[in-house]
């Protein structure tokens, strides 16, 4: 392998947004032919280090070399111009616009616009890697999976052959993820230079030629994949040496603590949300809820905490003592207060549960305020249990009375999180709590949760990283549109079954 | 009997002004940019046109001196130059700044309409007439001479053919844009700035650029409109506060029609028919009546808006980003 060709060679790259140090003096290649992982743990700076690659940021200091000649990247088109292009974490595609359209956007070819010969040009690059797109849909018509295969073929139609992705399995099931690693396969054998973003190691480990790891905006060092171990990824990542394994305590005397029956769900538009489901909740115990994105999970857990109306079924909240109390119809308030606490991380994780704008005291008084007596609330205690979340999460921040829309992804779910464990739950039911981050977050969450299943509490655990889901959870309940296709024990359960099971619709196969 | 050739005319004499004032705020919104301006745009623009015929009318000796050309073509330079700096205040502090769209749009309309006033008192106050008006009537024949042969056609000529010459300007801008937005390169690039700019960035397009580009030409087909209305609706008379909340119907119009420009041209017809219906229903004597049919077109709006939302298809919506600024390297 000693005839590697480097495309791109950045030399003492620093960004700075305002007092923090995003990137400091970090020096990458990137090489022909070549699949390279970028490793780093939340806010270590690599999409930052991308995105002054793809002419989103402009370098502070530092040097670019694209084939050995200087270069200024001042916006994406100088990019494009460079065959660089980037899949972004959040696609950046028009929703209103077709395939065609947005695949053309940005293109100034001087001549009209034909879209007839766009499309000839679309379906002969679906053709030659093996992709499936409509160019004539309208992107709000497409799932997740077709939405990246856009911009997969996005780039590949500006003639891109330095290809970077960021988080491109987040949202993927894993036959999906398997189809985008074979595709990215071909690209390299192709010649191209590919940069892939992940959390995932696994993935690292099944798809990179080499892994370049970066920590707190510094470049730490490179190496051959097949030469290193997950162990010392996530060792070069976090600094020092971390445990990989995920505890899975035996569950703590197993008791039904909610029963749901017959529960069934239609949105607003009246889509069939729910159909039909029945399960147990029992105290003690972790339930993963598994399912691709969008298939009633958000509804099941909505419908358990109040809010979401139901057309059929109920939901039974059972006591210690054994009396049973019906939840639905109950308002949310009165369900919070029977100790059910939900704590759902949206896409855009700020959506719901945390006010972006608040700083950290004042979220966790959302859930307080009601409490005090006199007309003035009571800001002392809610400030005591900030300082608490912060000091025992290690959440990075400067003070308590930041607002939250300043801290990374991975702090704000710590505090929506800490807080939802804080009001000494019964039930707690949680959606994606590690989404979006690195591997050292993830796993305090998953010891925060573990720690609540030893207390008694009943957790649910909605999940999209099935690898954890299989290592975490004592029983994994698999949701396809909205039907339950399967409750499996979470010891000896198989990745396959488990994903067959959540594209199983209906009974037909795959 | 309802009257219909007299009726429809004077339905399209209302209904220029806010199909020009549609036609730019929609280019406008295609881009992102609110702008709650335009009435403001649209005072500007008519009292530039005002200001710019009176001093050519100072300048020349006797009405019949008066150049076609340079009585069409000087009030309708100081008209197109007065809303494009209104449209350039708005860009700079919106998009340069990144101000409040909704606070910027309305302190322009503020603005335009006390700059409005002020400059038509001055110029009422200037030629020492005894009505609170100015009158250029010179100039306004030159805008509302309708085509030749209109006379001779009957109904025909009076439905189709008796309008001045900003009239046809008017629908042929009206069909050019929703073209341009709907055929072209430029027209998707800006429809991508207005849903996502984050997208059209990313795809090499300078976004500021387009919102720049398109929210000035969006002012000066505005500004039109209040040209039109005082050369060529109000017979060249200029009155303050005349113009009245025509601006405001001109953004609801823009609703109206799901933000498409061909659709405007009848729309602003039936938006204006609607205006000037109570003068065509007998109500007698109680003029209480009269003012609840002036609430007519809000209530189409209304009923429009309901629809549109309850059907709530993706291509029906406002662009997507509309309203809020965009900046590129924001965490």
């Amino acid at each position: 392998m000693e005839n590697k060709v480097a495309r791109v060679k950045m030399r003492n790259i620093t960004k700075r947004f305002g007092p923090v140090l995003a990137n400091d003096r970090v020096w990458l290649d990137i090489y022909q032919g070549e699949i390279l992982a970028l490793l780093g743990e939340n806010g270590s700076g690599k999409t930052t280090l991308m995105n002054m690659l793809s002419g989103i940021y402009f370098p502070d200091e530092g040097q670019i070399f694209i084939d050995d000649k200087e270069v200024l990247i001042r916006s994406p088109k100088d990019a494009f111009d460079l065959k660089i292009g980037m899949i972004h974490q959040h696609f950046k595609l028009v929703d209103v616009l077709t395939a065609a359209e947005n695949i053309v956007l940005g293109l100034h070819d001087g001549k009209r616009l034909d879209l007839e010969k766009v499309k000839t040009r679309v379906r002969e690059i679906c053709d030659a890697y093996g992709f499936d797109v409509d160019p004539d849909e309208k992107i709000y018509n497409m799932s997740v999976s077709q939405k990246q295969t856009v911009e997969i073929v996005k780039v590949l139609y500006r003639g891109a052959d330095i290809l970077i992705l960021d988080e491109p399995t987040a949202v993927l099931t894993p036959q999906e993820t398997d189809k985008l690693f074979a595709v990215l396969r071909n690209m390299r054998n192709d010649g191209k230079a590919i940069v892939i973003i992940t959390h995932k190691l696994h993935e690292v480990e099944d798809l990179s030629d080499r892994v370049a790891v970066l920590r707190q905006g510094q470049f730490i060092g490179d190496m051959p994949t097949r030469e290193s171990s997950a162990q010392e990824m996530t060792n070069m990542m976090v600094g020092h040496p971390v445990t990989l394994n995920i505890e899975r305590p035996e569950p703590v005397d197993p008791k039904p603590r909610v029963e749901v029956k017959n529960l069934t769900v239609r949105s607003e538009e009246g889509v069939l949300k729910l159909d039909d489901v029945s399960f147990t909740i029992n105290s003690g115990e972790i339930l993963g809820i598994a399912g691709i994105s969008g298939c009633g999970q958000k509804e099941l857990l909505e419908a358990i905490a109040g809010l979401q109306p139901t057309e059929s079924g109920s939901v039974i909240y059972i006591n210690d003592n054994g009396t049973k109390e019906e939840l639905i119809g109950k308002d949310p308030q009165a369900i919070a207060d029977k100790g059910v606490a939900l704590s759902f991380v949206p896409e855009d994780r700020l959506g719901m549960g945390l006010v972006a704008n608040m700083d950290l005291t004042d979220n966790m008084m959302l859930r307080s305020f009601r409490r005090g007596r006199s007309f003035f609330t009571d800001r002392k205690t809610p400030k005591k249990l900030a300082e608490d979340v912060v000091k025992e999460l290690e959440v990075k921040t400067p003070s308590v009375n930041t607002p939250v829309r300043r801290l990374s992804g991975g702090n704000v779910q710590k505090i929506l999180v800490g807080r939802e464990i804080a009001s000494a739950p019964t039930v707690l039911l949680t959606a994606y709590a590690v989404r979006g981050l690195d591997i050292h977050s993830s796993y305090t969450i998953y010891d925060l949760i573990n720690k609540q299943k030893q207390s008694g509490v009943a957790v649910v655990y909605v999940g999209e990283d099935l690898d954890v889901l299989l290592e975490l959870a004592d029983r994994i309940l698999v949701l396809c549109d909205g039907k339950v296709s399967g409750i499996v024990d979470g010891r000896g359960a198989k990745k396959r079954e488990v994903g067959l099971l959540m594209t199983r619709v209906g009974g037909k196969d795959e | 009997m309802f009257d219909l050739v007299s009726f429809i005319p004077r339905a399209v004499v209302q209904s220029i002004p806010l199909l020009l004032g549609s036609t730019g705020e929609t280019l406008t919104e295609k881009s992102g940019n609110l702008n709650l301006g335009i009435p403001g745009v649209m005072y500007v623009g008519g009292i530039c046109g005002v200001i710019g015929a009176f001093l050519y009318e100072q300048s020349v000796a006797s009405a019949e001196e008066m150049n076609a050309f340079l009585a069409i073509g000087i009030p309708m330079l100081a008209c197109l130059l007065g809303s494009l700096v209104m449209g350039l205040i708005y860009c700079l502090l919106t998009v340069t700044l990144r101000a409040n769209q909704n606070v910027t749009g309305l302190a322009l309309t503020t603005f335009g309409v006390g700059f409005g006033n002020f400059f038509g008192g001055s110029l009422i106050k200037l030629t020492g007439s005894d009505v609170p008006s100015i009158a250029l009537s010179a100039t306004s024949s030159f805008f509302s001479r309708a085509l030749p042969f209109a006379d001779d056609l009957g109904w025909f000529g009076q439905i189709f053919l008796s309008y001045g010459f900003l009239a046809y300007l008017a629908i042929a801008i009206a069909l050019v844009t929703a073209y341009v937005l709907k055929h072209t390169r430029v027209g998707l690039h800006l429809r991508a700035v207005g849903e996502s700019p984050a997208t059209a960035d990313a795809a090499g397009i300078n976004v500021g650029r387009y919102k720049y580009v398109s929210t000035c030409i969006g002012s000066m087909i505005a500004g039109l409109g209040g040209l039109y209305y005082v050369m060529d609706y109000a017979c060249g008379v200029w009155s303050n506060d005349a113009f009245g909340d025509r601006g405001w119907l001109a953004i609801a119009l823009v609703i109206f029609t799901i933000w498409r420009p061909n659709v405007g041209i009848f729309a602003s017809m039936l938006f204006g028919g609607l205006y000037i219906l109570y003068l065509y229903i007998p109500a007698g004597m109680n003029l209480s009546v009269k003012e609840l049919y002036k609430m007519l077109p809000y209530i189409v709006t209304i009923v429009v808006l309901v629809i549109t939302s309850m059907r709530n298809k993706r291509e029906n919506q406002p662009p997507a980003h509309l309203g809020l600024s965009y900046f590129r390297e924001e965490r």
